[in-house]
């Protein structure tokens, strides 16, 4: 909301400067968004008139002025304006002023042999616009010597406040006056009004037919109005302010929605059907044409204002074009309603309307003032457009807004921080409108103001359904009896501004604080430097992506898919982080970067849980050197990352089993799933299919893996045996077998430390072959076993019988045979 | 059809299916579109059929060659299917081999995200002051994320969070949203353990809002307190030991104004000092706003079971994002999810150096 500072002053008397009054009220918690000073800039320039103009002796363009700026003595002006006459009112700027337009300070100067002492300014040159076609040419009655901005109105500085959803009474410029006297800045002047007689009987009759649509209105006809163009003043002010002025009898509606937060309406009463106003609810099939031009298909959850013919307004949000005030209108209608705030907030978000008046209603306006504003609003009307008054209407009643609230003082330090003596958090009560009821040492009740919806409410608790009954009623009780005190807290916190209370650092629960992440969450921030360690760049990316897209990757229920995309790339929840990675790799390959190891910790999401993650997507080369060569990425390498995460959160490795049943998205013969045991997925990894890279446009080679985060079983917290350090030396092993290719590597690994449990320390594949020097089909796995004598040396025939074993446990449990 | 045209259709149709690879595919295409082909001589032949029958028949004519040519596209698809599945059939290798031993890339390539980073850090911060972190669904009901938080359905701030809404209700009525804040994580806090309570919970939120300084997904931390004899003064305290701390700057001017959440009473807005011209924090006159705050709303508390007289506390939040730019001088919003490897390397953190106190953040 803006407002200028003269509208200000009329409310609050106050000796104030800008800078204060803006930094006072970002303090107590009204943000100031801008403040608009059209007239610094303008200060010094003075209006002056030409005495005389002639032409320039020595130049054919330019032309001699003798100025007059009321100070008693005549100035010598050399001007190059075609419009400089002799006589003319203009503005004129004297040597030392900042000039806007040009960016340049005046000096005395002499221009081929004539002085020049002031300069006469255009109006591009005060940076008011564009106009350079001549010097400022003002009415022949403009007071020579005053200053400009004075004249012409522009030293009010506009302030732009942006004002909390709880306080509706700051939308009003009386409001904001109000809470600065409250803050110490000056005191609220009063606005008395006086009733104005009624001449003839109301034309118009309120019925309020249901209660939904309406609480209380007040109305009154003004008879014999000339309605035209409103006065200058108050066209300036709505200008200011960023209103169209429209004329004389809306604008008055819209004076007081800003200066009173009191929205108001005119009907002319010739155009309103019969002789009832109705306060109801809309009927199937309504519409409304509104006040900016746009027609509303109206529900039965709207109030409307209805006339003989049908709605005239939505109530309380926006007027309609058909019975609106013009300049033909002789007789008008005011209404001086009040809304239920909720109704206002659906019905205003049902048709998206966004008014002055739903902005009010909403909040909550001053339930008390309808017949004061009324009388005022009368009033004004007479004076702008003459007429006389009809009695007035009444529908429904003033609301039951009184309430009470208590405040103990000792709260004010235990709440808030603060010592404050009761006589100031009293005298910020009452310079706010709440009046005391009682008072003793320890604390004050107060009755609260009308206008101030936002104290001591009634607003219901939403209490968690599974709450036990006795602890859901104590904490209601509590809240009960709690709340009003903490917003009278509050009240007089802000007006003595929160940089007024100490800070005090937070007290430690223990000396040692625990540690801040759960095992599982430390699991978390692990791998993000793991995977990072190994090369990769963490990444965060959307949480959604298209559907489409999402569908390449695995299941896109309904139930993850957005009602409301902000587009139509971005509507389905994924089913898991490698998607999204896989984009960004493409993405990065379109930019000349092919070669990319991305890595992310997030959420998979799955229609009954949403999954952590630790996902990677390696794509392209490796990094090329001189010692390591660059080869295109692999499945060993998207094995490689997820083993590397599952080994650091402390997985055992040993009991790690690989399953070739990767998901959909992977190469089906280049995938696998790491499991521990048949049940728990830990995780998946492959190469990337061939038709993902295709949809994604993905050039080279891809891989990717995905480690479930909250699959992994916490680590054992035993203690770690005492270490297994016999005093013989190792025996170590070869063995090449023949196996078919289809056989698993890791079976024939387990099948091998199987064979002699007590003297088998370690196995390792060392070599794998397959290629022409063997039979088709076939393939060569060679091991090195390690065997750890513990009582003695191994004799020759003791190592033969476990190699045998070796030999016979691996052909049973593969089909292997020793390789010849 | 006539019947040449018949039997042609019926020849090709046959041959198709008899075309066991994409060469033999080609050559039922040549044999009937190409230049010599069979349909294309009959295309050919139109100028000699009697004038009276051209048009049924040449209409005839490119009706069939628009089948057979669907026919042949159909056949390509599947022969290519096929052709696809023989070759991942074939290449088949054994997952269980053992990875190479070291890694394909090095901890100087790698790098950890600045949002990553600076949850660590508000972890390692916050830490030290006796929270611990805790963490939520993205998905939430719109109690969690408003009703609870006192935000009720008509409430004008429900409007300015631009919310994503999913299908379908959870188990209590509730609308399922993609949560606008991470305070529903007070909610959940509250309801899951007994006060004393401190925690932060820093985590993903989502807006349907996309311009230069907005982004439909962000991060954002939350705090909490509860316990007894927790006042606005520990609130500012606190904060001001966090900033300062985070932004390592020790004398930065922390200013503290009365604004409105539905979830805090007394609320504030917290202001840091900075260069509005040169963007450099601490000095210069000029104010940012940073983050909300305010002493928990007593409604809050009796909505997860915990009674105002008894208990009481402060929550704040602070978009994570916007911490992160101010601290390293980044410009710009939207690069942070577009995971562009030319930006996450420029502002990436080393993954070998935790954020830590005793090392320094």
């Amino acid at each position: 909301m803006k407002f200028t500072l003269s509208w200000l002053r009329e409310h609050l008397d106050t000796d104030a400067s800008l800078d204060r009054i803006t930094t006072t009220l970002s303090a107590i918690g009204i943000e100031v968004e801008g403040v608009e000073d059209r007239g610094a800039a303008l200060a010094s320039f003075r209006i002056a008139r030409v005495i005389e103009a002639v032409q320039h002796p020595n130049a054919d363009r330019l032309r001699a002025l003798r100025v007059d700026l009321g100070d008693g003595r005549e100035y010598s002006v050399v001007c190059g304006a075609p419009n400089a006459r002799t006589g003319m009112v203009g503005v004129a700027a004297l040597p030392g002023a900042f000039i806007p337009g040009t960016g340049i300070t005046l000096k005395v100067g002499e221009i081929r042999g004539v002085k020049s002492e002031a300069m006469m300014l255009s109006a591009r040159e005060m940076g008011l616009g564009d106009d350079h076609s001549g010097i400022v040419d003002l009415p022949a009655d403009a007071p020579v010597g005053t200053r400009y901005v004075d004249y012409a109105g522009l030293d009010d500085p506009i302030i732009e406040i942006k004002v909390t959803p709880n306080r509706g009474d700051a939308l009003s410029v009386r409001g904001i006056a109000r809470d600065l006297a409250a803050a110490g800045l000056g005191t609220l002047k009063p606005w008395d009004v006086a009733p104005v007689a009624a001449t003839y009987p109301a034309p118009l009759q309120w019925r309020i037919e249901d209660s939904r649509a309406c609480i209380w209105v007040l109305g009154r006809a003004v008879r014999g109005v000339k309605n035209g163009p409103s006065p200058k003043w108050l066209q300036d002010r709505l200008t200011a302010i960023g209103l169209r002025p429209i004329n004389a009898l809306v604008d008055v509606t819209n004076y007081f929605t800003y200066a009173y937060g009191r929205p108001l309406h005119v009907f002319d009463v010739k155009k309103v059907a019969g002789t009832t106003l109705s306060m109801r609810m809309a009927r199937p099939g309504e519409e409304l044409l509104a006040l900016n031009g746009k027609t509303y298909a109206l529900t039965e959850e709207d109030g409307v204002i209805a006339d003989a013919n049908g709605p005239e307004a939505l109530g309380g949000v926006i007027g309609g074009e058909h019975s609106g005030c013009d300049e033909a209108t002789t007789e008008c209608f005011i209404e001086c309603a009040l809304f239920d705030p909720v109704r206002i907030a659906l019905s205003g978000r049902r048709h998206d309307v966004r008014t002055d008046a739903r902005q009010r209603f909403e909040r909550g306006i001053d339930q008390a003032l309808l017949p004061k504003a009324l009388e005022a609003a009368t009033q004004m009307i007479m004076e702008l457009c003459g007429g006389e008054a009809s009695e007035v209407s009444e529908a429904g009643a003033e609301p039951k807004w009184r309430r009470q609230a208590t405040l103990r003082f000792a709260r004010i330090r235990e709440l808030g921080g603060l010592e404050l003596p009761a006589e100031e958090a009293e005298r910020r009560l009452t310079a706010l409108g709440f009046s005391t009821v009682s008072r003793d040492a320890a604390s004050i009740t107060v009755s609260v103001p009308p206008w101030r919806n936002d104290i001591a409410g009634h607003g219901a608790l939403a209490q968690d359904v599974s709450l036990p009954a006795d602890r859901a009623r104590k904490a209601a009780e509590g809240c009960a009896e709690i709340e009003p005190e903490c917003d009278l807290v509050e009240e007089v916190l802000r007006l003595g501004g929160l940089d007024a209370v100490p800070s005090v650092s937070l007290p430690l629960a223990s000396a040692l604080p625990r540690p801040a992440l759960t095992p599982k969450q430390a699991r978390a921030a692990l791998a993000r430097r793991v995977l990072a360690s190994r090369g990769m760049q963490d990444c965060v990316t959307y949480g959604f992506l298209a559907r489409e897209t999402a569908a390449l990757f695995g299941e896109t229920p309904d139930v993850l898919r957005l009602e409301n995309p902000i587009a139509s790339d971005l509507d389905q929840m994924r089913p898991t982080p490698v998607a999204s990675l896989a984009m960004a790799a493409a993405r990065n390959a379109a930019r000349g970067f092919g070669d990319v190891a991305l890595a992310e910790i997030g959420g998979a999401y799955r229609a009954d849980a949403q999954l952590a993650v630790a996902a990677g997507v390696r794509a392209g080369l490796t990094a090329p050197n001189w010692a390591a060569p660059a080869r295109a990425v692999d499945w060993l390498d998207a094995k490689g990352d997820a083993l590397a995460v599952l080994a650091a959160l402390g997985v055992p490795m040993a009991a790690v089993q690989v399953t070739a049943d990767a998901p959909r998205f992977y190469h089906p013969g280049r995938s696998g799933v790491l499991r521990q045991g048949p049940k728990v997925v830990l995780a998946t990894f492959g190469e990337l299919h061939p038709k993902i890279r295709a949809a994604l446009d993905i050039p080279g080679a891809a891989v990717g893996f995905e480690v479930f985060l909250d699959a992994i079983p916490e680590p054992k917290k035993r203690k770690k045996g005492v270490p297994d350090l016999p005093t013989f030396q190792p025996v170590r092993r070869d063995f090449a077998f023949l196996a078919d290719a289809a056989t698993s590597a890791e079976a024939l690994l387990r099948a091998a430390r199987g064979a002699e449990k007590a003297l088998i320390a370690d196995v390792v594949l060392f070599d794998r072959y397959a290629g022409d020097k063997l039979p088709e089909g076939k393939v060569s796995l060679a091991i090195q076993v390690t065997l750890q004598p513990r009582e003695r040396t191994l004799t020759d025939a003791e190592i033969e019988a476990v190699a045998q074993k070796i030999v016979a446990a691996v052909g049973k449990a593969t089909g292997a045979t020793l390789r010849g | 059809m006539s019947d040449d045209l018949q039997a042609l259709r019926a020849e090709t149709e046959a041959a198709l299916a008899a075309a066991a690879d994409l060469r033999a595919l080609d050559a039922v295409r040549v044999g009937v579109l190409g230049k010599s082909g069979s349909l294309s001589g009959l295309l050919k032949g139109l100028g000699q059929v009697p004038a009276e029958q051209r048009k049924e028949r040449g209409a005839a004519l490119n009706r069939l060659k628009a089948e057979v040519e669907a026919l042949l596209e159909a056949r390509r698809t599947a022969l290519e299917a096929e052709a696809l599945d023989a070759r991942l059939k074939a290449e088949r290798v054994d997952v269980s081999l053992p990875p190479r031993p070291s890694a394909p890339g090095t901890a100087a390539e790698g790098g950890i995200h600045p949002i990553s980073r600076t949850i660590e850090e508000l972890t390692a911060l916050f830490g030290a002051m006796g929270f611990r972190v805790v963490e939520g669904p993205d998905i939430e009901s719109d109690w969690h994320n408003f009703g609870a938080l006192n935000i009720p359905d008509h409430h004008p701030a429900r409007q300015d969070h631009d919310t994503f809404y999913m299908p379908g209700t959870d188990p209590n009525g509730h609308r399922r949203v993609l949560r606008t804040q991470t305070s529903p994580l007070q909610i959940r806090t509250m309801l899951a353990e007994e006060p004393p309570i401190r925690i932060i919970a820093p985590g993903r939120t989502y807006r349907a809002d996309h311009d230069a300084t907005h982004s439909p997904m962000f991060h954002q931390v939350e705090g909490l307190v509860i316990d007894r004899g927790i006042t606005l003064g520990h609130l500012k305290g606190c904060l001001v030991d966090f900033l300062r701390g985070f932004f390592g700057i020790a004398d930065l001017p922390v200013r503290f104004r009365s604004s409105y959440f539905p979830f805090t009473e007394p609320s504030m807005e917290v202001d840091i000092g900075w260069n509005r011209k040169t963007g450099e924090l601490g000095g210069g006159g000029d104010w940012l706003e940073i983050l909300g705050s305010g002493m928990v709303h007593p409604k809050v508390l009796a909505n997860c079971g915990l009674d105002p007289r008894e208990w009481q506390g402060f929550a704040f939040g602070m978009g994570i994002e916007r911490i992160t730019m101010l601290k390293h001088g980044m410009p710009d919003l939207r690069p942070f999810y577009e995971a562009d490897l030319r930006w996450l390397k420029h502002y990436a953190s080393d993954p070998l150096a935790a954020a830590s106190l005793h090392e320094g953040i």
